[in-house]
């Protein structure tokens, strides 16, 4: 187990990256503390899965240096890291024994059979997969290839971290939870530093204790599941995470109002002059229909999710959403909006301001 | 809804049908047709029973020749397949080189077989040639017109020289299509460089080298050109193989029923 440290990193794929947009990964600075489980977020594309290659040594940063407990590994090679990582798609051993295949990362460092065989047990019990232990692994379906990747990736109690690249996508939704639960059990078991990258909100914030989320190679913010959520620091992180995401209104602020099109929508913060794009950001679960108070919008129409409703409407041109209780008697004459103003940020060039108390 | 019957789409299948006629079935049926008649030439016939059948099954000379061939094919694969892993493994997976690579590995399956031959027929010839003198140099007795070793490492030589590179072409499309996670994921179990080639590389090359094993058998189980020109099936008989002998039975001898037999029994 071990602290994991991320220090001036930045990779590209090219040989000689010039420009800024040529890094898939931009400068990065950042301690993985020993275990914790964090959640990497982010949309497809946005150097998850180069952070995590870096980490386990797949892949060497152009710039930077990575310290496992303070010691620099930038050089070592994957096997010296000693890390378990489990990828996207399954890879499993098609012509061993569904045992041999968990058996294997212990062999191939010379563990007795006594001890492997104890632990292939254990882990083959923790996926569910005690009765196929005996079969090849050659045409399982793919989840159950996956179970033995994610088994694979277990089966050593004593690595530095656990890596899972988007482990779960191939896996049915019943399973997906009940496999999800198995590693959070097995991290408060055993400690392991564990970081999860996905690009599905609920799994992330189930999963883990800190999320990071990453947009365009970079990272917007990392926080708990609740900081995500009240204060997103992005625009992106705003709009990633919450279904339906963030609502984002282009604005103009003067003290402790923002000004919407000639609207005054009152905020709980003062803030200064701000330059460039200024929005603000409201959460549909902060915004309230109402007949009588706030601004005007136009409900374009209602969706009933089943614990609430969605109402998607139109506000000075701008499609918002809005969440109502599931109970709620929504009206015809329900043609205006309140925003909560304790719930407002305010973003300039997509950026989190924080105001000053007003 | 009532299915349209309409016959006349038949007639779509006749050119295929015509073109197969006449390119194998037309032939084929030709050889099975002497393999039952004998002739003393001017195209004059006459009803041969199966007469040919049982003195090819109980002639030394073919069974001889089938054994020289199954020898040859055996050693030849022996040493095709595992060099063309071999060479395969070791080719740059991406980029210039391995475009190079990939060019240099097809020129000699570009090379007709006669011209093959006789490039080694000269090659090896002690006299004039580059190998055949080099090894005459070293002291080596070296001459496949005479030797039984010479000529038989002389044909086997070239064969690998000419048809490695088809199972290497073929191992190295089954290795590309091996994806980066399998050995990402054998690097994070940490297998030793013999491992991910026993349980990883060679099971997913194993649908391509069935090919090449196939390929290959076939191919060098009707070799006749390459060694009809260095050797022409000597010294004695001992470059024989199934195809030179035919060619002796048929032509040389104009024993066409018995060459029709012996052809249809080792088809079969």
């Amino acid at each position: 187990m071990a602290k994991i440290t991320l220090d001036n990193l930045a990779h590209s794929y090219l040989a000689n990256p010039t420009s800024e947009d040529d890094y898939a990964l931009k400068e990065l600075n950042h301690v993985w503390n020993d275990g914790e489980a964090y959640a990497l977020l982010g949309a497809s594309g946005c150097g998850k899965s180069t952070l995590l290659n870096i980490i386990s040594g797949l892949l060497k940063p152009s710039r930077g240096r990575i310290l496992f407990n303070d010691q620099d590994v930038t050089d070592a090679a994957t096997a010296e890291r000693n890390i378990a990582q489990v990828f996207q798609f399954p890879v499993v051993y098609d012509t061993m024994t569904v045992r041999d295949n968990l058996a294997f990362p212990l062999r191939n460092r010379g563990r007795d059979e006594a001890y492997v065989a104890e632990r292939v047990q254990e882990i083959a019990r923790m996926i569910g997969m005690e009765a196929e232990l005996d079969r090849k692994a050659r045409g399982l379906t793919a989840d159950a290839k996956q179970k033995i990747s994610l088994g694979r990736g277990m089966v050593r109690k004593e690595v530095n971290a656990l890596l899972f690249d988007e482990p779960l996508t191939v896996i049915d939704p019943h399973m997906k939870w009940e496999l999800r639960t198995q590693l959070k059990s097995l991290h408060h078991e055993f400690g392991h530093t564990m970081i999860y990258v996905t690009h599905d909100q609920t799994e992330a914030l189930t999963f883990a204790d800190k999320v990071v989320v990453m947009y365009d190679g970079r990272v917007v913010q990392i926080g708990t599941p609740q900081e995500l959520f009240e204060t997103p620091a992005h625009t992106f992180v705003g709009y990633f995470i919450g279904s339906p995401g963030m609502n984002v209104i282009p604005a103009t602020i003067e003290g402790n109002v923002a000004n919407v099109n000639g609207s005054r929508v009152p905020l709980s913060q003062a803030f200064g002059k701000l330059d460039g794009k200024v929005e603000i950001g409201v959460r549909p679960e902060y915004a309230t229909l109402s007949a009588s108070e706030g601004l005007p919008v136009k409900v374009r129409r209602v969706e009933d999710v089943g614990r609430h409703k969605i109402i998607r409407a139109e506000f000075f041109g701008n499609d918002i959403n809005i969440i109502a209780d599931e109970g709620a008697a929504i009206g015809a004459d329900m043609n205006r909006v309140v925003f909560d103003p304790a719930h407002i940020n305010v973003y300039a060039n997509d950026w989190r301001v924080e105001g000053e108390a007003a | 809804m009532e299915k349209t019957v309409n016959q006349k789409a038949w007639f779509l299948v006749l050119p295929v049908l015509l073109l197969v006629a006449f390119s194998a079935v037309i032939p084929l049926m030709t050889v099975v047709n002497y393999s039952v008649q004998d002739t003393f030439g001017n195209n004059v016939f006459f009803w041969a029973g199966l007469e040919w059948f049982t003195e090819v099954l109980e002639s030394d000379r073919m069974w001889a020749a089938l054994g020289r061939q199954l020898v040859f094919s055996g050693i030849i694969l022996a040493i095709e397949l595992p060099l063309g892993i071999f060479v395969a493994l070791n080719m740059p997976k991406k980029g210039f080189w391995a475009s190079v690579c990939l060019v240099l590995m097809a020129l000699p399956l570009l090379i007709p077989w006669n011209v093959v031959g006789t490039i080694w027929q000269i090659f090896g010839r002690v006299d004039i040639g580059l190998l055949g003198h080099t090894l005459d140099a070293f002291g080596i007795d070296y001459n496949y017109t005479q030797g039984f070793i010479a000529a038989w490492a002389t044909v086997i030589v070239m064969d690998v020289w000419h048809w490695t590179s088809l199972v290497a072409l073929l191992a190295y499309a089954g290795l590309q299509s091996i994806p980066d996670a399998y050995y990402q994921a054998a690097k994070i179990d940490q297998a030793s460089r013999w491992k991910v080639f026993r349980y990883i590389e060679l099971p997913k090359m194993q649908g391509v080298l069935m090919i090449a094993i196939l390929l290959r058998f076939m191919d060098s189980f009707m070799i006749y050109t390459e060694p009809f020109v260095v050797t022409g099936g000597g010294p004695g008989n001992s470059t024989t193989f199934l195809s030179i002998d035919l060619v002796k039975m048929a032509l040389g001898q104009f024993d066409l029923g018995p060459a029709a037999a012996s052809r249809s029994c080792t088809s079969w």
